[in-house]
């Protein structure tokens, strides 16, 4: 085998145009994907429930009312809205894929926000609820960034109406009015009064005489004016973001979309690279007529199938690696989890190779086997990444029956596990990858007793 | 597969070779044997069997039923086509397959092969820049690596001109001379009344005659100038 191993290798060496093109043709592929996958839809679906009782939207602020459901249309101006009367229709929306996400508007949102408005020191700020199913991270990345997005602009607006409101209180406190606060009515002198006040009280009094009504007043005015700048921390933070977001999940573990991209660029290389040779170096040797000087002896059928296997994933292996620590000096993976990488990549790679030499057993030549490779490979890995919402629910469990056929979802899953601690299980999908290697060497094996 | 112990008479013996592919037989009972350094000749029309005959013997298929008297790692094998690879050179076919084959001084078996081939000065350029007629040479070099007692040959004349043709037969010649036992399939009748010393005729996976080309003559009564002529006449005498 090991002859064989390095006659492959020198094969290899003197076809350069081929191995380029075996490298550089995945690696381009994944990398596209990759950025695809980094981009969501313009309209993702959300179910809406708003749980404000009607006629109690509006909001007070300063002498002005507003109506705090034209917020919620901003909103519906990035989503495609699915409206729900209830917090448990919104979840049945999500879990069954019919939305991406949802988002409660809880019926208390209005006196919450009004009371921060009104600077009533309540400690619970007003809260939205977004729910996600992150067992896609495509699709919470989509949910998370459009009502992100939407929030800012509400919470722009809002901050807008506060920032008019305390403009209000500075004129009061320097020119002086009334205003009301924690139920009381406050008559405020201002600033430029009582300067003036004192000045001509100054002017009056003799030097070292008190005059107790004016200093009584100043003391009020001094008072007050310590208060609310006391408060300004308070009027600050509801300024810079008077609406909260909860997030809930529904199901899975969270993986960051660009790692999610990461592993789905290296499933894709690893894929390509490893069918593709496994089968190809396979049905060279059916191509070069060598396969029954072999097999005469010389060489297994299992033995054979193994090196070409070996063959196929350490080279996968070896540029994969490469292209993951490439990304990694890009986008930020956690080195710490190297070890994981190359558990993940190697399983990966030996499944890969397995459904190659099977492959190459099947095909009588090359071309017929990378062209059946690649036949076979594409569908497969755009099948694993058909979102859950993408289909009805039936036809996604046929997809996720046929995906665990092969190794792509779970190498996906491996690598994802890899890249991210909260990633997919990665002993699960090492696991069904080692099922996945060894039923696809006993395809490869039958294959070759019955077409070579 | 059930492999006779070898004795001293012939170089190989087969006995009772059944194949079966699933209802279809291709070969039934077939018997025969060759001597140390004779030259047989396995003739029939398409579809006889001939190539499925000497794949058994050369252990690439396993029969359903029979035996063979030697092992696969004892007979030497050159299959129809040039099994060897266009990326390597003349001398690094050789040596891969010395290895394989685990003959003791691969090396020295390579510089053998390559002096009695005569392809000494093409040691070094790779098989795919090569003619046919070398390719094959090296084709049947890489099956004689192991100093087979036994070489068998599929139709190893087929894609050669007639001058490679002549060399081909020259060098099968002074192999057999050398005492090895040669077995060969060919459709070219003319070749086998020429070169081999027995002929076997299978139709239909069965044998219908062995012994020299002159008898076959003379069991149809033909003309002893027109081989081919008297082989097809035996043919469809017997139905075929």
């Amino acid at each position: 085998m090991r002859w064989l191993f390095l006659k492959d290798l020198q094969i290899l060496r003197r076809s350069p145009f081929l191995v380029v093109l075996l490298v550089a043709y995945p690696v381009i592929i994944a990398v596209l994907i990759g950025l695809a996958l980094s981009r969501g839809p313009d309209k993702p679906k959300v179910a809406f429930v708003n749980e404000v009782p009607p006629g109690d939207s509006s909001l007070q602020i300063g002498s002005q009312k507003i109506d705090a459901s034209r917020y919620a249309s901003e909103l519906f101006k990035a989503v495609d809205p699915i409206r729900v009367a209830t917090r448990a229709e919104a979840i049945a929306k999500v879990r069954s894929g019919e939305a991406l996400g949802a988002l409660v508007v809880p019926a208390d949102i209005t006196r919450k926000l009004q009371d921060a408005i009104n600077l009533s020191g309540a400690q619970d700020p007003p809260t939205l609820e977004v729910i996600y199913n992150i067992e896609d991270p495509i699709k919470a990345q989509i949910v998370e960034s459009t009502i992100k997005a939407r929030l800012a602009d509400a919470n722009t607006a809002l901050s807008r109406q506060l920032t008019r409101l305390a403009g209000r209180y500075l004129d009061i406190l320097l020119r002086g009015g009334s205003f009301s606060l924690l139920g009381q009515r406050f008559d405020v002198l201002g600033l430029q009064r009582s300067k003036a006040t004192l000045d001509v009280i100054a002017r009056r009094l003799p030097p070292g005489s008190p005059d107790a009504r004016a200093i009584l007043s100043v003391s009020q005015f001094a008072g007050l004016a310590i208060d609310n700048l006391d408060l300004s921390d308070q009027v600050l933070a509801s300024v810079n973001q008077p609406l909260r977001v909860r997030r809930t999940v529904l199901q899975g573990r969270r993986t960051p979309l660009d790692r999610f991209a990461v592993a789905v660029s290296v499933t894709i290389s690893l894929m390509f690279v490893t069918v593709l040779l496994a089968a190809g170096m396979l049905a060279l040797e059916r191509e070069e007529h060598a396969f029954s000087r072999l097999v005469r002896g010389l060489v297994g059928r299992l033995a054979l199938l193994g090196e070409k296997l070996v063959l196929s994933a350490v080279c996968a292996f070896a540029v994969t690696l490469v292209m993951l620590c490439g990304i990694g000096l890009f986008v930020n993976l956690d080195w710490g989890r190297f070890g994981f990488w190359v558990a993940a990549l190697a399983a990966g790679a030996v499944a890969f190779g397995a459904m190659g030499v099977a492959m190459g057993a099947l095909a009588r030549e090359v071309r017929a086997a990378s062209l059946l490779a690649i036949l076979v490979a594409l569908p497969i890995a755009f099948l694993a990444l058909v979102p859950a919402g993408a289909v009805t629910s039936s036809l996604y469990d046929v997809i996720r029956f046929v995906s665990a056929l092969f190794p792509f979802r779970a190498a996906l899953d491996a690598i994802g596990g890899a890249l991210n601690a909260g990633g997919p299980g990665l002993g699960a999908a090492l696991a069904h990858l080692a099922v996945l290697t060894a039923a696809y060497l006993a395809l490869a094996r039958a294959a070759l007793r019955r077409f070579a | 597969m059930t492999v006779e112990t070898v004795s001293d008479a012939p170089a190989l013996r087969a006995g009772g070779v059944t194949k079966r592919f699933g209802r279809r037989e291709a070969l039934r009972g077939v018997s025969f044997e060759a001597a140390a350094g004779e030259v047989v000749a396995v003739i029939g029309p398409n579809g006889a069997g001939k190539t499925t005959l000497l794949s058994i013997l050369a252990g690439i298929r396993t029969p359903t039923e029979g035996t063979v008297s030697r092992p696969p790692r004892e007979i030497g094998w050159v299959p129809q086509q040039p099994a060897v690879y266009g990326k390597l050179s003349v001398a690094e076919n050789l040596r891969l397959f010395a290895r394989l084959e685990r003959v003791a001084d691969p090396d020295a078996a390579v510089a053998r092969m390559l002096a009695q081939t005569g392809l000494a000065d093409r040691a070094d350029d790779e098989l795919g820049v090569l003619s046919g007629g070398n390719r094959q040479r090296v084709n049947i070099a890489v099956g004689l690596l192991a100093d087979p007692p036994v070489l068998l040959l599929d139709e190893p004349s087929s894609s050669l001109d007639p001058r490679q043709r002549e060399r081909l037969w020259e060098f099968i010649g002074a192999l057999a001379a050398g005492g090895t036992s040669i077995v060969f399939s060919t459709h070219n009748v003319g070749e086998a009344e020429r070169y081999a010393d027995r002929v076997l005729v299978l139709a239909d996976g069965e044998v219908l005659f062995t012994g020299t080309p002159r008898a076959l003559e003379e069991v149809v009564g033909g003309d002893h100038r027109d081989f081919e002529a008297a082989f097809v006449r035996f043919l469809h005498e017997r139905g075929h």
